[in-house]
């Protein structure tokens, strides 16, 4: 199978989307002439004119409300917030008007919306305000679906199920994985909500990651085997809905539970994780659940600060390690 | 020029919204219906003449005080009591109440509890018809206080750059809340539309004329493609902000004599006089007329109170379009 990135998947899946359906329109701030700052629509403008391809002022109030609007009188917007971190702006479209709109109404209106927020997370020395991981915010509210793609081929299929569904989604691209590259089927294909993959079997120990500590965790899940211990790795995928079901099982079989994820750890979406795991898989628990995230601190700028910040294989290899000790 | 027919029916307009609100009082007094409350009293000039002015199938979007638009536009009092009440038979089969209330059927895309919300909104509806290419307007009802939120400048500008087939409605009723629109927006509302470039008209929000025609104009502006016209509809909020503010029954923000001179300014009376003046109403069809509308709304009410309840279990329904929640 050929092999493209990320930013590249996310590319073809808004494309064929577009063609596919012309009520799918793209709005957002330097999305048109420019083709987005990580270069994800460039060359749509030419393609599908700028009615489609929308540039906006910088407001992202407006870019939200006007895609609400626009969702439910017939269209299917991607509204583009450039950094997660700017989704602080507009929030209250956001968690207020998309998510509960459907419900308010008594489920006589739909809101097939996309919120595609670009650039999150740490590793860009991109400082406080751009480099958040926000997964958690999102998850919390009822009304929102919360996709967070780690590789192309789960990029690509998310995307294309996200414009294709008929409630709002917030669609979180991983800055540092827009560049890597994996295999994507060049025919139509589309990944459904709620449906974690797992990555790697292993009868040792569980460990639940999303987005970029994801391939951190399939690296030290390489290296660790070689010491004889296997690792079950399961990238849940949509955070929202959560494939409850594959995560729980998998700690029923291997008795030990790590979720690694790069947001901050309190209040986060692997504290939900390991709630859940408590929850239902308690009896079958051999040690404590183990959890790892970055340090209650907004994202420092100082790279020796920030790849501090980040969690590292080290930290997750060592985590690991403590865990399989406790017999 | 508006025939008999439609001066009589925006009287009638005023005068069900005046009995609704009255009611929806009287019921919250009384403790029998549930919710927080924000009445149109003394501003039902505004929902009358300027739904008139709209066609079937244009955008209405509304806001937390927004009753008298959907009795504007001809929503049943009966579904929205229903709602009021919290009752399955309602609007929003009530998972709404007062300030979500909506009818989708007819392209009433909801009041809002969030003030200034709906401005941004307003842009979508209107990008949407423009994108598909029908001629539907939208209309979109906010107060002197939303016009002090940034989606104020946000959505006003997006309308103008894009001329996006908006109408922006302010319902200026002097306070937002306890803050008074002078002190908030000096240069006056209307004013600002020169700002974005569109035109900027401010209106004697209490004369249910003066708004139709203002309205019209902008709706044929809009639907001819020239873009969003900035109303600004002077009224006053004859109740507190909310059932139960303490300034309805003493003076807090607003001197008792600054409300009796308003109420003298009543849009209804003031309406009704012209309508006598016109020989288009006597005192025996005035009184029909009331009669015929307070029957309305007495079996409005009576039909939602009668109504059930919804099911807990259902509302996991309806959070997702496509997906159920789970209750556990």
């Amino acid at each position: 199978m050929r092999e493209i990135t990320y930013r590249d998947a996310i590319r073809e899946a808004l494309y064929e989307e577009m063609e596919r359906d012309e009520t799918v329109f793209i709005i957002g701030e330097d999305v048109g002439v420019y083709g987005n700052i990580f270069g994800i629509t460039e060359g749509f403008i030419e393609k599908f004119g700028k009615e489609r391809v929308r540039d906006t002022p910088l407001s992202e109030m407006a870019i939200l409300g006007c895609a609400v609007g626009a969702a439910m009188t017939g269209m299917r917007p991607v509204a583009e917030i450039m950094y997660v971190d700017f989704t602080g702006v507009c929030f209250d479209q956001i968690i207020n008007q998309a998510a509960k709109m459907r419900f308010m109404s008594g489920g006589k209106t739909k809101v097939p919306l996309v919120i595609r927020a670009n650039g999150m997370g740490a590793g860009f020395q991109a400082a406080a305000q751009h480099s958040q991981c926000l997964e958690a915010l999102f998850m919390h509210i009822p009304g929102l679906k919360v996709v967070v793609p780690a590789t192309p081929y789960d990029a690509k299929g998310l995307l294309k199920t996200a414009i294709r569904d008929d409630d709002p989604v917030v669609y979180l691209e991983h800055k540092m994985l827009y560049s890597i590259k994996g295999p994507v089927p060049e025919e139509d294909y589309a990944v459904p909500f709620g449906v974690a993959d797992v990555k790697r079997s292993g009868d040792d120990i569980t460990v639940v990651a999303t987005q970029a500590m994801l391939h951190k965790v399939l690296r030290v899940a390489q290296t660790i085997a070689s010491k004889g211990i296997e690792l079950e790795v399961i990238d849940p995928r949509t955070l929202f809905p959560l494939d409850k079901r594959t995560i729980v099982e998998s700690v029923k079989k291997t008795g030990k539970a790590l979720i690694v994820t790069e947001e901050c750890k309190v209040g986060g979406a692997g504290a939900e994780i390991a709630a859940i795991i408590a929850e239902e898989a308690f009896d079958y628990l051999e040690a404590p659940i183990g959890r790892i995230g970055a340090p209650h601190i907004p994202v420092p700028f100082s790279p020796p600060l920030e790849e501090f910040y980040i969690p590292s294989e080290r930290k997750i290899e060592e985590a690991v390690q403590k865990l399989i000790s406790i017999k | 020029m508006l025939g008999e027919k439609e001066l009589l029916k925006i009287y009638e307009t005023m005068l069900r919204i005046r009995s609704f609100e009255t009611k929806v009082a009287e019921l919250f007094a009384a403790g029998k219906i549930p919710g927080l409350y924000h009445l149109s009293i003394g501003q039902e000039a505004i929902p009358a003449g300027a739904c008139l002015a709209l066609e079937k199938g244009d955008y209405l979007i509304s806001h937390h005080r927004g009753h008298g638009h959907m009795i504007g536009v001809g929503l049943e009092m009966s579904k929205m009591f229903a709602e009021l009440f919290g009752k399955e038979a309602g609007y929003n089969r009530g998972r709404g109440g007062s300030m979500h209330l909506a009818d989708f059927e007819r392209n009433i895309l909801g009041a809002n509890g969030i003030v200034g919300a709906g401005i941004v909104i307003a842009t979508g509806s209107g990008l949407s018809a423009k994108l598909r290419k029908t001629k539907q307007i939208t209309i979109c009802f906010f107060g002197d206080g939303a016009s002090q939120e940034g989606t104020f400048h946000e959505g006003l500008n997006l309308a103008a750059i894009w001329k996006l087939p908006v109408i922006f409605l302010c319902e200026n009723n002097q306070y937002a809340f306890s803050y008074p629109a002078r002190s908030g927006c000096p240069v006056g509302i209307a004013s600002r539309a020169v700002a974005y470039g569109i035109p900027g008209v401010k209106v004697d929000g209490n004369d249910p004329l003066e708004v139709y025609n203002a309205v019209k104009d902008a709706a044929a502006r809009a639907r001819s493609g020239d873009g969003p016209t900035l109303i600004e509809a002077i009224t006053y909020r004859w109740q507190g902000h909310w059932e139960g503010d303490p300034d309805h029954h003493k003076e807090i923000y607003r001197p008792r004599t600054e409300i009796q001179e308003w109420m003298a300014k009543d849009p209804i009376e003031r309406f009704r006089e012209k309508l006598m003046k016109m020989k288009l109403l006597s005192e025996e069809t005035d009184g029909e007329i009331k009669k015929k509308i307070q029957v309305e709304v007495e079996e409005a009410v009576k039909f939602a109170e009668a109504a059930p309840y919804p099911d807990p279990k259902e509302m996991a329904k309806d959070v997702f379009a496509t997906m159920v929640v789970e209750l556990e």
